[in-house]
């Protein structure tokens, strides 16, 4: 069985569960009579879960955001959308394998479908890059949507990335411009929108795939200006602070509906996304084919009106 | 030029200088000495490298808009505190401090004015508050702008000196390139032009959003220019960044620029830009 990464708030859970599956495997070869005393532990595990999954710290939340086992955009692709064909390249300077884009049939709907994709293990990631996209990446999603566009197909995104990527390569070829050129492009499309936050939501490199009609968040996700790391080197010139940063800057999915800055947050099993990936992409479906539906009825110009509205709005200030 | 002497006049007492005392110092990029006086007669620019030391908002409204034409509004938008926000100190004391140092109220000024008789809104960020950085009123008041760019149908000219979104309003501030974006996409469509003019330094998602949109973008000699700023480069891939690295000559020559001017050149380079995007007219008689 593959091996679990356990957070450090998550060993005790961890351990627990071991335990019991080990004294199972026990009682099915021998007479010991422990039943009673494995009800008796998952009682226990059951009550443990509960208590430290529903006051998870802000931190908490980033380290499960992160969590090197949680599904990404390929893992809810693979569950929820059928027929779907990836198309590659940005049409002037290359792929990005940091960026998935392709057209899927979802609910029965054909959609364009785009998603920072991060890797599995070592080898997959260096491939992915870490889910940290190259301008080429932000530039094919550009040209792609715009096609969604012009066929009149309902858009879904999914957003995880640690931001995009800060390289040589990439500011050659106009990290800023791909992003900014991103945003425009989204103001402008005519087709029902939705992005949902699965991991990381990491600031400009995730908002150039996320100006939609519904922007939606797992439980367990984060959605920030600048990644908790950065904010502490610059403010207390410590990256070891970030989870003074976390909680000061506010990036949980709660958090962001409490600000009415998202729409909706979607539930995750408890322990996370990662104890149950098959559950978590049925709760995203779910909410996804409502939102879907419900944007469906609305006409294209309509939708872009709207969504111009619905940003235009975003801030708080005050009149001296 | 008499142009800064003019804006020094009107420049609030305790509007922070942006050439430090003294009556000699030194140009960063070559080394010179320079006499203070002079840097101010010649623009803030360094006679022997052509460097453009920094200047404020109020010195580009000087040095490009028609005296004594500019309106400003929305001068009496102030940041709020919406995530409580705390690091060493409370945010809501540091951007009193921010007011009282220079003068203004956020890193931003926006009005209406002529440019060589042309009406223009016209947008200068200010770097000196909180880094040109964007939060909600900055968000705001470019947005506004935009907004007065269509109602009047003035071309839009906006200066950008920034480091990026403000962190201490956490994703207020992210959604700020979303919002100014959006205002920039109703502006395009009502067709009126849009000129960015990028300084020293504009960086994040300042340049990933409303900077980078221009119909014309034109950027100051050695101006950094960039999306990651770059120490972070630096510590991303573990070695010193090239000479002239996201520089206004680097962008140029990568295509993300439409043209360097020199400031004593730009009133006159916008003003022919503006001429050629609004002006609808018959070719010339030849009959005459
Ligand atoms: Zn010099």
């Amino acid at each position: 069985m593959h091996e679990r990464v356990a957070l450090d708030f998550e060993k005790p859970i961890l351990d627990l569960e071991k335990k019991i599956a080990e004294m199972k495997a026990l009682s099915g070869t021998s007479q010991l009579g422990l039943d009673d005393e494995i009800t008796r532990l998952e009682k226990k595990a059951g009550k443990l879960r509960s208590e430290i999954y529903s006051s998870l710290t802000r931190w908490q939340r980033v380290q499960m955001a992160r969590h090197p086992d949680r599904p990404y955009t390929l893992d809810y692709l693979n569950r929820i959308f059928t027929d779907f064909i990836e198309l590659h390249g940005d049409r002037s300077y290359g792929d990005d394998p940091a960026i998935i884009c392709g057209f899927g049939t979802f609910e029965g709907v054909s959609v364009f479908v785009m998603g920072h994709q991060k890797g599995r293990g070592t080898k997959d990631n260096l491939y992915r890059n870490f889910g940290m996209p190259n301008p080429e990446g932000y530039r094919k999603a550009r040209r792609l949507m715009q096609l969604a566009d012009h066929f009149s197909k309902p858009i879904i995104s999914f957003i995880d990335t640690p931001g995009a990527y800060p390289g040589l390569g990439a500011e050659e070829r106009g990290q800023a411009e791909a992003i900014a050129g991103n945003l425009m492009a989204m103001a402008n499309l005519r087709v029902p929108f939705i992005a949902v936050v699965l991991g990381e939501g990491g600031s400009g490199g995730a908002l150039a795939i996320g100006i939609a009609d519904r922007v939606l968040m797992l439980e367990n996700s984060i959605y920030s200006v600048i990644s908790p790391e950065g904010c502490a080197s610059i403010l207390y010139r410590d990256s070891s602070e970030a989870p003074r940063a976390a909680e000061a800057m506010k990036v949980t999915a709660s958090d962001l509906k409490g600000m009415k800055l998202i729409d909706e947050v979607i539930p995750e099993p408890l322990g996370g996304a990662h104890r149950d990936p098959d559950t978590t992409a049925e709760n995203v479906r779910k909410v996804l084919k409502k939102h879907l539906t419900e944007l469906q009825k609305t006409p294209g110009e309509e939708l872009c009106r709207l969504r111009r509205e619905r940003f235009m709005k975003v801030g708080v200030w005050e009149k001296k | 030029m008499a142009w800064f002497e003019k804006s020094k006049k009107g420049l609030a007492p305790k509007e922070k200088a942006q050439i430090p005392d003294g009556l000699w110092l030194k140009c960063e990029n070559c080394g010179e000495i320079i006499f203070r006086k002079e840097l101010q007669k010649n623009l803030s620019i360094c006679q022997k490298c052509r460097f453009h030391f920094r200047i404020n908002g109020r010195d580009y409204i000087a040095l490009l808009i028609d005296e004594g034409t500019y309106r400003e509004f929305n001068t009496d938008l102030v940041s709020a505190d919406p995530l409580k926000f705390k690091d060493t100190k409370r945010y809501p004391d540091r951007v009193q401090q921010a007011i009282k140092s220079t003068g203004i109220n956020d890193a931003v000024r926006t009005g209406v004015g002529l440019l060589d008789g042309r009406k223009i809104v016209f947008v200068a960020m200010e770097f000196t508050f909180f880094g040109g950085s964007v939060g909600s009123v900055v968000g705001e008041k470019i947005t506004q702008a935009v907004i007065r760019s269509i109602e009047g149908r003035y071309p839009l000219v906006l200066v950008s000196a920034s480091g990026g979104m403000r962190m201490q309003e956490g994703m207020y501030s992210l959604l700020q390139m979303a919002k100014t974006t959006c205002a920039l996409a109703q502006l395009a469509e009502a067709k009126i032009p849009y000129i960015s003019l990028l300084t020293h330094p504009t960086t994040g998602g300042t340049t990933a959003s409303f900077s980078m949109l221009g119909n014309v973008i034109i950027a100051e000699p050695g101006a950094l220019i960039g999306f990651a700023g770059p120490r972070v480069i630096k510590q991303t891939i573990g070695q010193d960044l090239p000479p002239g690295f996201q520089r206004s000559e680097f962008l140029l020559q990568h295509g993300f620029i439409d043209m360097i001017v020199d400031r004593s050149q730009l009133k006159k380079t916008i003003s022919t830009l503006l001429m050629h995007l609004t002006t609808e007219a018959t070719p010339d008689d030849d009959s005459k």
